[in-house]
């Protein structure tokens, strides 16, 4: 019988992403229901450094895999080596955040190691016979449902950012270190990372966000997005934008909220400009609260939203940046 | 140069969806549309044939037989050929079967690049390419913003949270695609014309090489439990006040009420 959880530790600029410690949050909890070892797994190149960091949420053990190779994400060298480490401890449970990584990775994986994984979860318990249940957003969150893997193992999952939320450390418990030997022969690595391009119009990704200010076609021009950064820096938030803002070109696609963009949960959504078209609603309407403002009274946007105010976006905004940073003075 | 492009019909971005007693979605008046992520991957496919010439692209996909329509239009905009997988035993499935049905019939056709969409809109996973590709034992490049094909050899731009990795691959390779990559044109009428006498073959289990333990739910490690939709959303409030009160009494109810700044 296989048993024990893993996560699966993400690195973005050489930190530990916000959902990474999401996974430590709550796969200490779920080791401890099931009453199963917790274990993280990092790779990358220079990292030992950060296992304190991990160690802090209570896992009983850190797989490190710490090699040149892993430097930077190539499909065949992580789904190499984490195959060969799934194949060789046999963990009953994997866990992932749903980033640009793990999309990759995660299928490829479970492909190898022919077993489900449920992708991009916005929910997960444990059932009276300690199977994890999944949920899903279908239609990007016109429908839900839940999945689980009766028989396959690994169970693996990929999380939505904020959907687990992370919670302060546990504490350090007697920890094992594991340092994997990497094996890797560089010709079977059949992708090549030339150069990367760093052109983010926000520091943070929008699906991690706990407050999204995004701006429709009644921002009417690129240059009036300023506006919009400037209440996004106060609030600690990210821009989005609808399709109308993005197909304009005033905006990047990664900034898309909808359907065919990215689908959001933050704790507070802010629609300037945005008259709330279907497309745009799926993609946003699991936030926690939704504030809108258009000049249109009969906008659709209104239906959903907890306030609204009725007016121009060009007024509003300034007054509104104003007045968040009197309140924070 | 052989493409094969994986397409999926999806429900329109304008569908409403609601379920029926027995909790399954009501497809009545439902319009469907060629997965968006699927059209990018479509036309770039045919770019690229545009740009070499002697390229045959051969669209792939499984579903009812309602998926023609899709198949045509795929043709219509400049595929030549297409294959429907349409068996009733192939589906109900996962993505691992999914991916075992499509590579089966990719293994019966010559390629040297496969493209699909990153993501379906409708069940959102975003796996079956990529097991596709680890069944066929090829590369891959996910979240692809801009492709450019050269002898046997491709660069593509992969968006990632940080900025875009721009990545090499040799041929034969998975590209899936992201928004952003071209915009897909609309099939012109001679297209559409032409699209009729156009190969659009079906295959089902028999064809493959397949048994119904390997495909559709037998085949499948995840089980759907239970679906659902989610909590209608109300309408709340309307500030009418004057415009400076509203943004007060605004942040206001955002730190007294909502109590989220
Ligand atoms: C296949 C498909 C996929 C799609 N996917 C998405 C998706 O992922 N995301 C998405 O967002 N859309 C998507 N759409 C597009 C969607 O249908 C809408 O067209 C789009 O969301 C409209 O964007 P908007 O609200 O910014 O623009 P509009 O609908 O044009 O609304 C602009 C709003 O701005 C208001 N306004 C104008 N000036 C001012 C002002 N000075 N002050 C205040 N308010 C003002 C207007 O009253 C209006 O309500 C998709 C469409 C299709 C067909």
């Amino acid at each position: 019988m296989s048993k024990g959880i893993w996560v699966f530790i993400e690195l973005r600029n050489a930190k530990i992403t916000n959902s990474s410690y999401e996974l430590l949050s709550a796969g200490r909890k779920f080791a401890d229901k099931l009453e199963q070892d917790f274990t993280a797994v990092l790779f990358g190149y220079n990292i030992e450094s950060l296992t304190d960091a991990i160690a802090q949420y209570g896992v009983d053990k850190i797989i490190l895999a710490d090699d040149p190779k892993l430097e930077k994400y190539t499909t065949d060298a992580y789904a190499t080596v984490l195959t060969d480490l799934i194949k060789a401890k046999q963990p009953e449970t994997v866990f992932y955040s749903h980033s640009a990584l793990v999309k990759d990775l995660a299928p490829r994986v479970a492909e190898r190691l022919k077993t489900g994984v449920a992708t991009d979860c916005i929910g997960v318990e444990i059932s009276d016979d300690g199977q994890f249940k999944f949920t899903r957003a279908l239609y990007a969150g016109k429908l839900f449902n839940q999945v689980y893997s009766p028989h396959a193992r690994p169970v693996m999952a990929t999380f939505r950012p904020n959907a687990l939320g992370v919670e302060d450390p546990s504490g350090v418990r007697n920890v094992q270190m594991e340092k994997v030997k990497v094996q890797l022969n560089l010709e079977n690595l059949r992708t090549l990372v030339k150069e990367i391009l760093g052109k983010v119009q926000n520091k943070m990704d929008l699906t991690e966000a706990e407050i999204i200010v995004s701006g429709g076609r009644g921002m009417k021009a690129s240059e009036n997005f300023k506006l919009l950064e400037e209440l996004a820096e106060v609030l600690g938030g990210a821009v989005g934008a609808s399709r109308a803002a993005v197909d304009s070109g005033w905006r990047d696609h990664s900034n898309q909220v909808g359907q065919t963009g990215k689908t959001v949960s933050p704790k507070l959504y802010i629609a300037c400009g945005i008259s709330g078209a279907i497309q745009h609603l799926a993609g946003m309407n699991s936030s926690r609260f939704v504030v809108a403002i258009n000049k249109d009274p009969e906008a659709n946007i209104f239906k959903i939203a907890d306030y609204g105010i009725v007016d121009d976006l060009f007024k509003v905004i300034p007054l509104l940046t104003e007045e968040f940073k009197k309140m924070q003075a | 140069m052989n493409i094969i492009v994986l397409l999926k019909q999806t429900f329109d971005t304008e569908a409403k969806i609601q379920l029926d007693s027995n909790n399954n979605v009501i497809t009545d008046n439902i319009q469907y549309i060629i997965n968006p992520y699927d059209e990018f991957a479509l036309e770039e496919a045919i770019r690229i044939k545009e740009k070499l010439g002697d390229v045959i692209i051969t669209v792939v996909s499984m579903g009812p037989r309602k998926v023609e329509e899709a198949l045509r239009q795929a043709l219509a905009m400049g595929a030549d050929k297409s294959i429907l997988l349409n068996d009733e035993v192939l589906f109900g499935g996962d993505e691992h079967t999914a991916a075992v049905a499509l590579s089966q019939t990719i293994k019966q056709i010559p390629y040297d690049l496969i493209i699909g969409g990153q993501v379906a809109i409708d069940d959102g996973s975003g796996q079956v390419a990529i097991r596709v590709a680890e069944i066929l034992d090829i590369p891959q490049v996910n979240l692809v913003t801009k492709l450019d094909v050269e002898n046997n050899k491709l660069a593509a731009h992969r968006q990632v949270e940080v900025g875009t990795e721009v990545i090499e691959v040799f041929l034969p390779a998975m590209i899936t695609a992201q928004k952003g990559l071209n915009e897909p044109r609309y099939p012109a009428l001679k297209g559409i014309m032409q699209a009729k006498k156009k190969e659009l073959k079906i295959l089902g289990l028999a064809d493959l090489g397949l048994t119904e333990n390997q495909v559709g739910s037998n085949g499948a490690n995840l089980k759907v439990i239970s679906t659902f939709l989610p909590a209608p959303r109300n309408a709340g409030r309307i500030l009418s006040g004057e415009i400076s009160e509203n943004v007060q009494e605004l942040v206001r109810l955002l730190r007294e009420e909502a109590k989220i700044i």
